[in-house]
């Protein structure tokens, strides 16, 4: 692998669920020739993680951003597409291969109030990682990390129990569990959204420097676009199962082009009362993932929706400079396209190939 | 100036516990909202925002006990209001609550219109037909399909149970509305609606609103007035523009500065070191000097009163230094004066 290349990729991931899982049921699916309903939590979905780059995913509840956090962990296994973890699959992994990417690659949870072990102390839970996988330490290291995730003095912290720790220090002490392994990747689910906003600055801010420090790169999911935007290089915007934008951080706030983009910049409150902010005009509630409209799943409450959207749109670069994909029509020419366009996609209708 | 339609008068609140070990989880907070205002509480948690919202409707624990001060609901005085009093006098008709997890305060097993003709009973003579009929308007208002009254709870998606919960609010027409963080669990497009309907409650209804928050960016948008609160104390109080343009407290200007900006993602984001105490003894001290930068041995020394910040109205910080903030403060005061936001040129 050379020094360039990206750390992970996801080309086209699928990740799929049925929905029946009573028997009855199933044999009626059987009889009526009906396939199972499938609940596309994350459809076709491509990402690239270059090297010390943090990569930010936001959607609403629901729109498959922990489905995929999981799948790329490997506690799902894709329905489809391929993870590729440096340049090697994740589906041709053996059980060694399995465990040095669960040493390489890390996870940071939402919730540090449940993440942590009550009956391990600080030392023990760092320590955790590093017998799992064998790798000789002394207490200075752990100390050392302690500090570094800001836990100092550490010798005051290292015997300590989670139950005598603030929000943000056992966030802390789960993020100094992830980097003690000297991990490649972060994968981050959402890590400040259950703290003070006092506390929650102080976590964005050292996630913000570990990257710097660690060369570590991470993927970083959350709900709310304003502490995303202080993290991430390049920000993923994603709608039922689907990226339907991504760019540069800047970029994407300063020039949103999806009108799913746009309603979420505008729905995020201003703190400043001088402020007058435009609210966004859509409706306030993302579709069923089970019964997905056919073609752009964003069209039910579209403020632009044309006839066209019954078509999947095509990730387009609308200002031709390959720092940006966006999936609406709005974008292109559909005359120069006219052969790349997909079809309805219905059950039953392959995919033409784009 | 109009006659304010809640006070609070130098309230303490104290959870008493078995061991002797009390809570003393509101000190000596003062504050006041004026008829036909929206007034925001913000603090991080355990603060005390939820227990004055409680203590408003006599909804604290049992072992919660208002021990001092007065709070008066258009003049009168309801702090020792017994449970029957609150109820025909207060509870709904005059003060609602819109409560911080209103996707469990419906009840599950009965009908939204069958819990308003509940409520209907006890609280007025509306028949059941009446009383249907009126669920059914409000259902309008807060822009809800009125074919869907007859729905259990569980057929209403998070959005939905928060809309159906604002028209429940509004069944008595009553003067004040407590909502205890009213979008908190929703997703951001959902909040930023709710939140506007809230808004467009103001001018349809004469009614005034308390709205309890960890989000200091919806008070700014959407209150009048606001105060801040740390650990059981409030630390200022005044009007969203006062206390945004010119705050005095150090917790107020900290916090300001902690909190994301989507217009700014460059800026560094202030921290707030420490936590707040743990109030199991007497408050006589104030309770942010041991995460203030500028504290001095004097903040220790008793609770700090209300300073008047010169030149504002109704604007007070409860901090010794307050009338040198300014000068101690002045990294923290601007600190995006030569930024340009990023969303500017957006249509």
């Amino acid at each position: 692998m050379s020094a360039n290349d990206p750390v992970l990729e996801l080309q086209s991931v699928d990740k799929h669920f049925q929905t029946t899982s009573s028997f009855v049921e199933s044999v009626k699916e059987r009889i009526f020739g009906e396939g199972p309903k499938l609940v596309r939590a994350v459809d076709d979905l491509d990402m690239t993680l270059e090297q010390n780059q943090v990569q930010g995913v936001i959607g609403e509840s629901g729109c498959g951003k922990t489905t995929l956090l999981r799948t790329v962990m490997g506690l799902y296994d894709p329905s489809g597409g391929d993870i590729r973890f440096q340049g090697q699959s994740t589906s041709e992994f053996d059980k060694s291969d399995w465990k040095e990417f669960r040493r390489k690659v890390q996870i940071v949870f939402q919730d540090p109030f449940n993440s942590l072990d009550p009956k391990f102390s600080v030392r023990r839970t760092i320590a955790e990682p590093l017998e799992i996988h064998n790798i000789e330490y002394e207490r200075s290291d752990i100390e050392e990390m302690l500090e570094k995730v800001g836990l100092t003095p550490a010798s005051q912290y290292i015997q300590q129990f989670p139950n005598q720790l603030s929000g943000g220090e056992k966030q802390r002490v789960a993020i100094a569990r992830a980097l003690i392994t000297d991990p490649e990747v972060i994968l981050a689910d959402e890590p400040s959204s259950m703290l003070d906003v006092s506390t929650q600055a102080s976590i964005l801010n050292l996630l913000n420097d570990l990257t710097t420090e660690f060369g570590v790169s991470m993927i970083y999911i959350s709900h709310d676009l304003s502490t995303v935007s202080y993290v991430c290089d390049e920000i993923n915007v994603m709608y039922l199962g689907r990226i339907v934008e991504k760019a540069e951080t800047r970029k994407l706030l300063s020039d949103p082009k999806h009108p799913y983009t746009k309603a979420l910049i505008q729905s995020i409150p201003i703190p400043d009362p001088h402020h007058e902010r435009e609210r966004a005009t859509i409706g306030g509630e993302p579709g069923d993932p089970i019964d997905m409209p056919e073609g752009c799943r964003f069209k039910t409450r579209c403020p632009e929706r044309m006839d066209v959207c019954d078509h999947e749109p095509l990730d387009v670069d609308p200002d031709g400079d390959g720092e940006r994909t966006v999936a609406c029509h709005l974008y292109y020419d559909h005359e120069t396209t006219a052969g790349q366009v997909n079809e309805p996609a219905g059950e039953h209708t392959p995919e033409t190939p784009t | 100036m109009t006659d304010p339609i809640l006070e609070f008068e130098n309230v303490d609140i104290r959870y008493r516990t078995e061991k002797g070990n009390d809570v003393y989880a509101v000190n000596d907070a003062s504050f006041s909202i004026d008829r036909h205002d929206y007034f925001g509480l913000v603090g991080e948690s355990g603060c005390g925002k939820s227990t004055i919202a409680d203590a408003i409707v006599g909804g604290l624990d049992s072992n919660g006990e208002v021990t001092s001060g007065t709070i008066r609901y258009k003049g009168e005085e309801i702090q020792d209001y017994s449970e029957s009093e609150f109820n025909e006098n207060v509870r709904w008709k005059e003060i609602s609550v819109i409560p911080q997890s209103s996707m469990n305060s419906l009840d599950p097993v009965m009908k939204l219109s069958n819990q308003a003709v509940e409520m209907a009973k006890y609280h007025t003579d509306l028949t059941k037909t009446e009383a249907v009929d009126r669920l059914r308007e409000l259902f309008e208002v807060v822009g809800l399909s009125e074919s869907r009254i007859h729905d259990y709870p569980h057929q209403f998606s998070g959005g939905m149970q928060q809309r159906a919960i604002i028209a429940f609010a509004l069944y008595l027409q009553p003067s004040l509305i407590i909502a205890d963080e009213p979008t908190t669990a929703l997703d951001v497009i959902m909040q930023d609606q709710i939140i506007d309907y809230i808004n467009g409650l103001k001018d349809e209804w004469d009614i005034s609103m308390l709205m309890i928050t960890h989000d200091i960016s919806v008070v700014f948008e959407n209150c009048d007035s606001m105060a801040v609160m740390h650990g059981g104390q409030v630390a200022e109080t005044g009007s969203v523009v006062d206390v945004y343009d010119r705050p005095r407290h150090p917790y107020a200007i900290l916090l300001q500065n902690a909190f994301p900006d989507v217009r700014f993602p460059d800026r560094e984001l202030a921290v707030i070191d420490g936590h707040p105490p743990q109030l199991r003894d007497e408050v006589d001290f104030c309770t942010f000097a041991d995460r203030c930068p500028w504290a001095q041995p004097e903040c220790r020394e008793g609770a700090p009163d209300a300073q008047p910040v010169a030149g504002d109205d109704d604007h007070q910080a409860w901090c010794v230094r307050a009338d040198e903030m300014e000068e101690l403060a002045a990294d923290h005061l601007e600190p995006n004066a030569d930024e340009e936001s990023i969303l500017e040129g957006q249509e």
